[in-house]
């Protein structure tokens, strides 16, 4: 069921190829300036506005790639993501290794502007392309005791420096409880400001949970599991203390290490001011799914 | 003649004072590139700085702790840069903390909390304040007024600095990358080579002395 969630921001939000291309031209222009970049702050930038191709395409995270936020941009090209099988399995009735074309066939493309928030307390806004993750767990039948969806990152070694230099343990593994996977805000992004993801954004597949830390929203998915237990999740693997397998966006709950009460969104210079984070990223709708739980114990 | 020597006295018509000029120069070439994007500073300059000043502010350390040993390993003699060096990575870190507090941070109250509240800022900000007393006193009027034993010894404050700069780079990144574990191995190897290993050869294996004897 598409269009179950109607954007606040809406295509009309999406600036046209050629402004997005050139913002960034224009404000190196006036940077040079240094009085006008310093009174510009944050380039007067209003929450809505997408981010350009260009930021949301050379400032990553993807560890497979390297841990520099331009490594994805410099190395994702070696990624093969054609042909692209997703193994699906575990509680559901249709298991398989799906091809992409017939694990999407029939979904509704939809556009979303969503905003999207780093656990590093940055921040960009994001025009999507994709179908609601709800959509294809209802075409590849969930089973009653199904609790929580597991994804998995594809690994290729020979194309990935980062997995050969094993900064962390590959490969990448996310999940969600069942509920929060068949939340209308949650999708499954196919394509990025019109054309189809770049392989730095997780083509040619990719969750997106606004309300959650972007690594939450895992990348170049190769396998969905329906389980009953609470799946693993690599960055909680790596420090429960600092990354709670939830990982709502919460200003309350402070990464050990950082504050994420306020964040700063991409885009706005050397002079950009930070603005404050909102609960669950803005999108309040999510409040329910966690009624009765005490988010700074279970972060 | 030793090549040791062929060095030093080539050397010795190499001022020191263009160092200054060089960091210098750089730290602002850094700062216009980050404020037009250029470079490595793309579309999120305010970190890139960040961590660009802070590295070279590392690697600086790290060279002023190089000039002894290797004046007493090789017999190459760069002390005469070293206050340049040592000055120059007191200035870099202090650009390093301007980035962090009128850039990143912005708000005094919340530099405060980072400082107290984070483990690795706390670390970082004691090795910043280990710096200040030997930038203040790196000038022959101080050495003269202090009087050069106690001006060594409190010089010897770039130990800890050197230490904290790179507990902080561990304690910062995410995940196992290489690059804080070198300079922290670095920092250690050249705090090792300073050790005088005859003294603890003589304390170590005493028994072994008495029976030469
Ligand atoms: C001896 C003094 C210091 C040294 C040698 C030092 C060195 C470094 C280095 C090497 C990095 C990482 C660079 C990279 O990733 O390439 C770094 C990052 C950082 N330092 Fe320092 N630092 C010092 C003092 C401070 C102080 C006083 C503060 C703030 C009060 C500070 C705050 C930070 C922050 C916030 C980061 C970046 C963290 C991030 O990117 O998330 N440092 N520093």
């Amino acid at each position: 069921m598409a269009h179950r969630w109607k954007n606040d921001m809406t295509p009309a939000d999406v600036t046209p190829k050629s402004l997005f291309l050139n913002r960034r031209q224009l404000i190196a222009g006036t940077a040079g300036l240094g009085a006008i970049a310093m009174a510009g702050g944050a380039q007067a930038q209003d929450a809505m506005t997408p981010n350009t191709l260009e930021e949301i395409t050379t400032y990553n995270n993807f560890y497979e790639f390297g841990t520099g936020k331009s490594d994805p941009a410099n190395n994702a090209e070696a990624m093969v993501i054609d042909p692209w099988t997703v193994t699906v399995d575990g509680l559901v009735d249709n298991p398989g290794d799906y091809s992409l074309a017939d694990l999407t066939e029939g979904l509704t493309i939809e556009e979303r502007i969503y905003r999207f928030r780093c656990v590093e307390a940055w921040s960009m806004v994001v025009p999507w392309q994709g179908f609601e993750l709800a959509d294809l767990l209802a075409k590849v039948g969930v089973q009653g005791d199904a609790k929580y969806v597991a994804f998995e990152t594809v690994v290729q070694p020979e194309n990935m420096p980062g997995v050969r230099s094993r900064v962390i343990d590959f490969p990448y593994v996310e999940g969600l409880r069942l509920d929060e996977a068949m939340h209308p805000l949650t999708m499954m992004a196919t394509g990025l400001y019109g054309a189809p993801l770049p392989k730095q954004s997780g083509a040619p597949l990719r969750l997106v949970v606004p309300w959650k830390y972007g690594f939450k929203s895992i990348k170049s998915i190769v396998k969905i599991s329906l389980v009953a237990e609470q799946p693993e999740a690599t960055w909680n693997n790596i420090n429960p203390r600092e990354y709670g397998f939830y990982s709502n966006v919460n200003p309350g709950v402070d990464h050990p290490r950082w504050s994420q009460a306020t964040e700063r969104r991409i885009g706005g210079g050397l002079f950009a001011s930070r603005q404050d984070t909102l609960m669950f990223n803005g999108y309040d709708e999510v409040a329910s799914l966690y009624d009765g739980m005490d988010l700074s114990k279970e972060f | 003649m030793s090549a040791a020597t062929t060095i030093n006295g080539g050397l010795r018509r190499v001022p020191a004072w263009p160092l200054y000029i060089l960091g210098a120069g750089y730290m602002v070439w850094e700062f216009w590139q980050a404020l037009n994007g250029l470079g490595p500073y793309g579309v999120e300059p305010i970190n890139v700085l960040e961590r660009e000043y802070g590295e070279i502010a590392l690697i600086l350390l790290i060279a002023g702790l190089t000039v002894t040993p290797l004046r007493t390993w090789t017999g190459v003699n760069l002390i005469k840069f070293r206050r340049a060096i040592g000055l120059l990575a007191f200035f870099y870190v202090l650009a390093h903390f301007l980035v962090f507090t009128v850039l990143d941070v912005q708000t005094i109250g919340r530099v405060v909390t980072e400082v107290i509240k984070r483990p690795y800022v706390t670390v970082g900000f004691l090795g910043f304040l280990a710096l200040i007393p030997l930038a203040v006193t790196s000038n022959n009027w101080s050495i003269r007024r202090i009087g050069p034993v106690r001006w060594r010894r409190l010089h010897k404050l770039t130990y800890p600095a050197a230490l904290l700069g790179a507990l902080h780079y561990i304690w910062l990144v995410k995940g196992w990358p290489l690059e804080p574990f070198l300079y922290m191995g670095a920092v250690i190897a050249l705090l090792v080579l300073r050790l005088n290993w005859t003294k603890i050869r003589a304390i170590l294996i005493p028994s072994r002395q008495q029976t030469n004897s």
